[in-house]
């Protein structure tokens, strides 16, 4: 019942983390980087088109064995700065943490995805989708999961994305109460794994914010 | 009064008889042709507002019979963008978005998020303040448990737990309101400590309600743990297994009801967790019924946590004395220049933090709660991400009601113990 026996002493040292000089030697260029944040946290930004190969690797592999995938999301600084996807990655039988990341240009927000490796995957890379329009290939049911699919505006998440969102209040309205309800009773509506509408919103007039600093709120 | 009556019904009957009349072209209903769903499968959709969805879910069922044959969940109801809200809000004020996402353990959530962010300033908090931490988390633990175990009864068909129940919840509502003035939305912490100390003779209040809860729970234990039908329907439920557990990254309770001892108080203890004396609750077979066995034990070895805790209650002060993030006392701010320019300066610019990110993770109520921060160096976050506990427990329910019957979908999406705040954030 208890593992109160259990050493608790996380392998952390600050200095070495085992899988980070593992990956440089496995991979070699594919690890583009690696750094430690906030005292012990270990991130690796890993080549994107290789990233499901390393992600795999790090599961598989005895010594390593991140068979807990804690968290995917993305983080975007604005600016036109690369997109980053981060993976949380916990191994429970050796109690380490790693965190891997991937960066996309903003013309390629396409990544491979990590649903082959583990089933938490799924709804996450729905979110990230969802919240910034990263598409995952190999991803087997691609739709928005948290914002309506018929959602116009674009990705919420992103940096040049008006907090108060595109369309002026009365516009949302207008949509919300022109949507027929009836269509998310249809059967056609609820069959999975149809491909996804990528480009929802397309950009009108005038130039995206060119640095989307929160402060100007 | 009569003749307008009469010219009511003479007004009125032709064009009900129009409209009952079958009209050119139509088919009567009976010669209508069956609607063509691709199967003989029925669709059903329960929810959004639906007691048993435990909130805004909305799950369609593709029924043969009645077993599932296909679980479709949809989300998103209870939307409001928290990530996106808090980059535009400084480090502090986050703290009161925190507890609107799982107002059923707010204090958990309030200080995995500012533990997340003193991590990435390198603040260490007083020990004073790890310890109340402590108390506040192992509370909300059971605040939330507690309601668990009465939806839970009431969706097994028992009411009377329920009730049991949300009287010792009340308590709970008591010394929140005590410590914080406030019963669900009680934003407690702050960068570098507490909103406040805790006032006199709570620790009391929270001592006695740690020690009288057992006994309730032995109330609750004695209708319900070895009750024929709460056996019948929630043994062999909606099983998982370790494996698929933790490769759909199950967390928290329902995790280790699979058999994964895997609890954050253990595996990467904060705030002394190592140094407590007590249990993790494993059960074995993954079922509803595992999963109502943990979390009964996880409240009795809370009770234990909490009673350690306030046996080591040191004294001292509250709040780290760093003044990056700490405000001054007013008494200072009235009486000197320097210390009144640094509190306008930290309350209206908010506190800076250097450039870095942090993911840090509680045992939380549901699961593992995770708290990821990225700085730019400003006084807003650039990301702030809640790795949602629940989220990824209800990611699963698919496969635990698929080839069940529609009646334990009920169970099943109890015993996972979601809070739809928290999955639609």
């Amino acid at each position: 019942m208890s593992q109160t026996g259990k050493s608790n002493a996380a392998d952390l040292s600050v200095e070495v983390h085992p899988s980070v000089q593992a990956l440089h030697d496995w991979f070699g260029v594919a690890i583009i980087r690696d750094e430690i944040v906030a005292g012990d946290e270990h991130v690796v930004y890993v080549d994107a088109s290789r990233i499901t190969e390393v992600l795999g690797w790090l599961k598989e592999v005895p010594e390593h064995l991140y068979d807990y995938l804690s968290d995917i999301t993305a983080v975007d600084y604005g600016g036109g700065r690369p997109i980053q996807v981060v993976y949380q990655l916990f191994s429970i039988s050796h109690r380490r943490s790693l965190r891997v990341k991937a960066e996309l240009p903003l013309s390629a927000l396409e990544i491979d995805s990590a649903v082959p490796l583990w089933a938490s995957a799924n709804w996450l890379e729905r979110e990230v989708y969802d919240m910034f329009g990263i598409s995952f290939k190999g991803h087997p049911d691609l739709r928005r999961i948290l914002m309506p699919e018929n959602y116009a505006e674009g990705y919420p998440l992103r940096k040049d994305f008006p907090l108060r969102g595109r369309f002026t209040r009365a516009e949302q309205t207008q949509r919300a109460l022109s949507q027929e309800p009836e269509d998310y009773y249809i059967p056609a509506d609820f069959e999975c794994g149809r491909k996804p509408q990528l480009v929802q919103w397309q950009e009108t007039g005038g130039e995206p914010e060119p640095d989307g600093d929160p402060s100007d709120h | 009064m009569s003749k307008r009556t009469v010219e009511y019904e003479v007004s009125r009957t032709p064009e009900l008889g129009m409209d009952f009349r079958p009209r050119e072209g139509l088919m009567s209903p009976a010669e209508l042709p069956e609607p063509d769903f691709g199967s003989d499968n029925m669709l059903i959709n329960i929810g959004p507002q639906h007691p048993a969805t435990h909130g805004v879910l909305r799950l369609v069922l593709e029924l043969d019979g009645e077993t599932v044959v296909r679980c479709i969940p949809h989300i998103g109801y209870l939307h409001s963008s928290f990530e996106k809200l808090g980059e535009y809000r400084d480090w502090n004020q986050i703290v009161t978005l925190t507890d609107r996402i799982d107002y059923l353990a707010p204090l958990i959530y309030n200080c995995a998020y500012v533990m997340a962010v003193e991590k990435m300033m390198g603040v260490q908090v007083t020990e004073r303040c790890k310890v109340v931490r402590v108390i506040c988390m192992e509370l909300d633990r059971i605040f939330s448990h507690l309601l668990w175990l009465g939806t839970w009864a009431i969706d097994v068909g028992a009411f009377t737990p329920f009730l049991y129940a949300f009287q010792e919840r009340e308590r709970v509502y008591h010394l929140h309101d005590a410590f914080t003035g406030a019963r669900i939305t009680t934003s407690a912490t702050r960068v570098g400590g507490m909103m406040a100390d805790i006032p006199e003779g709570w620790d009391q209040g929270v001592r006695e309600f740690a020690n009288t809860l057992p006994d309730t729970l032995d109330e609750i234990e004695a209708l319900l743990t070895t009750n024929g039908i709460h056996l019948g329907r929630s043994q062999g439920v909606g099983v998982i297994s370790g494996g698929e557990a933790i490769n759909s990254g199950l967390s928290g309770p329902n995790l280790r009801a699979s058999g994964v001892p895997y609890d954050l108080r253990k595996d990467k203890p904060y705030y002394d967790y190592e140094t407590y004396d007590f249990e993790v609750p494993v059960g074995e077979h993954g079922d509803c019924y595992d999963r109502y066995m943990v979390r009964i034990e996880e409240m009795r070895q809370s009770c234990l946590l909490l009673l350690q805790a306030l046996d080591r209650l040191p004294d001292g002060p509250i709040n780290v004395n760093d003044p990056r993030v700490v405000l001054p006392r007013k008494t200072d701010c009235m009486n000197d220049m320097e210390s009144m320019i640094h509190h306008f300066k930290l309350v209206m610019d908010g506190l800076k933090t250097p450039p870095g990110e942090s993911y840090f993770a509680v045992e939380g109520s549901k699961g593992e709660l995770g708290m990821y921060v990225v700085s730019d160096g400003g006084s807003k976050p650039v990301r702030w991400r809640i790795r949602p506990p629940s989220f990824i427990n209800l990611s699963v329910i698919s496969k635990l009601v698929e080839g069940g019957l529609l009646a334990d979908v009920v169970i099943v999406n109890a015993s996972l113990d979601i809070v739809l705040g928290e999955i639609d954030r």
